[in-house]
């Protein structure tokens, strides 16, 4: 069973939003809203800051709060590579997936359902990188089987630094970010 | 320092959470309110009060399904996708809280109309002729009658406590993210209800019998509400910020004015002295307690969205 992911080189991204842009293109995201986007986060003491630039989206987690509490069986974890969907045929704009996700992922389309990153699950299922890893100038994502104990994706995890967003959670985030 | 600059600007979630506006409140209060109502009408009813002259379990079943109505209505503006609500019986989910509501929901309205069947209102009963008839067969069982009062009190405490169990299960939000959530709207909702039968009981022992209730119901929301707090505040650092929200920040004046002073402390003053008879019974208190109730489901519906993980300091 392939469980699909990916990683992140905070290091060689540059916040150029080229992932933002060509996720709206392929997938039709309408004017004012994103599945994906942008984080700057800079901490420290002054003069000694540090600047992490992370490219953000769903995190497909492994522990999904959203498919737990949806009430109609729309969001769901998909037969392959448990990605995480929402059949929008069965949604009913409830919001509750979106009060549910410690990663404000998800938003409300202006058609009415609740919409979020499906990890270009379309692309995917051609052979194709997500649509956002496909266009990165710098190659800092990297999309692939999690599971496969040879795939740059799990080979970058085993030798570098790296983290996920609010592990504390306890959503097991499926997007890992290298430092 | 910690500065985060997210470029994301989705509606409904920055620069905070507003999925939820007034409708869920208003249907969370109504939903409490109606819960309190069946558990107060079940425990009359399998007291026998139900045979007496007066007693407000007869007018109860019908008002609790306009209110519990009006906040299905509230809940139903609220979807986003409105012509898809059917959707939620079209499966069961048993992991979503939300699933299980909307199946109380649907079991709460056969329950209320068996109890209508009691004591069937005279304007009812003079339109449809057979509902006495009806009447006649449920009265004709007494096993009959005390199960009806008991399916009131289920009823009345699976609704009570789903709507709190409904944000409590929610993990993403941290002021919400706790179990006594759900008995606080349980005891929020018989305090609420309590009142709400004293403003209408006709029968003075039936009023005093409802304000001394009331007392040890609003005194009980009062240390639920205690330990909800404590449970946050010696918790993990999204815990003590969210509870913060609450007892320091934006939300605190509206929370100590008018849900624990206004909503439960001077009502509760006002109603032990009634029921001491030292001064008369006045409907100020019941109708404090009511909007207490309702006040306490707006600020934790509104600060609950406002709690967040990664507005921690320190939390990626």
């Amino acid at each position: 069973m392939a469980r699909y992911g990916m990683v992140i080189d905070t290091t060689t991204c540059v916040g150029c939003m080229d992932c933002v842009v060509a996720c709206k293109t392929e997938n039709r995201v309408p004017e004012g809203y994103n599945r994906d986007w942008i984080a700057y986060d800079t901490g420290g003491t002054y003069p000694t800051l540090n600047m992490e630039i992370r490219s953000e989206r769903c995190n497909h987690c492994d522990n999904p709060p959203c498919v737990y509490c949806c009430p109609c069986g729309a969001s769901h974890i998909h037969d392959r590579g448990g990605v995480i969907l929402v059949h929008h045929e069965k949604c009913s704009g409830c919001k509750a997936c979106i009060a549910a996700c410690p990663y404000d992922a998800r938003f409300i389309h202006p058609e009415g359902y609740a919409d979020k990153c499906t990890l270009c699950i379309h692309r995917v299922e051609q052979g194709l990188d997500p649509a956002c890893v496909a266009v990165c100038p710098t190659r800092c994502m990297v999309f692939g089987d999690l599971d496969d104990p040879n795939s740059a994706v799990t080979r970058l995890i085993q030798s570098r630094r790296h983290h996920t967003l609010i592990p504390e959670a306890g959503t097991e985030p499926q997007i890992h970010f290298l430092t | 320092m910690r500065e985060l600059v997210v470029t994301r600007h989705n509606p409904m979630i920055d620069p905070t959470l507003n999925v939820w506006g007034w409708e869920v409140p208003v249907y969370l209060f109504l939903g409490g309110l109606v819960a309190g109502m069946m558990i107060i009408s079940g425990f009359f009813i399998t007291r026998g009060r139900h045979r007496q002259e007066v007693c407000s379990c007869t007018v109860l079943p019908s008002l609790s399904m306009i209110l519990l109505s009006i906040g299905i209505l509230a809940l139903f503006f609220d979807l986003e996708y409105k012509l898809h609500a059917w959707r939620m019986y079209a499966t069961f989910q048993p992991a979503s809280p939300m699933s299980w509501g909307s199946w109380i929901l649907i079991l709460v309205y056969p329950v209320l109309l068996a109890t209508m069947m009691i004591r069937p209102t005279s304007w009812l009963s003079r339109g449809l002729p057979v509902l006495n008839r009806w009447s006649r067969t449920l009265n004709g069982s007494e096993h009959r009658i005390r199960m009806i009062g008991f399916a009131n009190i289920a009823a009345g405490i699976a609704l009570g406590l789903y709507t709190g169990v409904l944000l409590g299960a929610l993990g993403a939000r941290p002021l919400w993210n706790s179990p006594l959530l759900g008995l606080l709207f349980l005891v929020s909702g018989l305090s609420t209800a309590a009142a709400f039968v004293h403003l209408i009981a006709t029968d003075a022992e039936e009023r005093q019998l409802l304000a001394r209730a009331d007392n040890h119901f609003l005194s009980i929301e009062l240390l639920v509400l205690f330990l909800f707090l404590i449970g946050l505040v010696t918790s993990t650092q999204v815990q003590i910020e969210s509870a913060k929200l609450l007892l320091v920040g934006d939300f605190a004046p509206v929370f100590w004015v008018f849900v624990v002073g206004l909503g439960i402390i001077i009502p509760l003053i006002i109603q032990s002295l009634a029921v001491r008879h030292r001064i008369p019974h006045t409907p100020v208190a019941p109708l404090l307690v009511i909007a207490g109730g309702l006040v306490l489901r707006f600020v934790l519906v509104a600060a609950g969205q406002a709690s967040h993980w990664t507005r921690t300091p320190g939390v990626h």
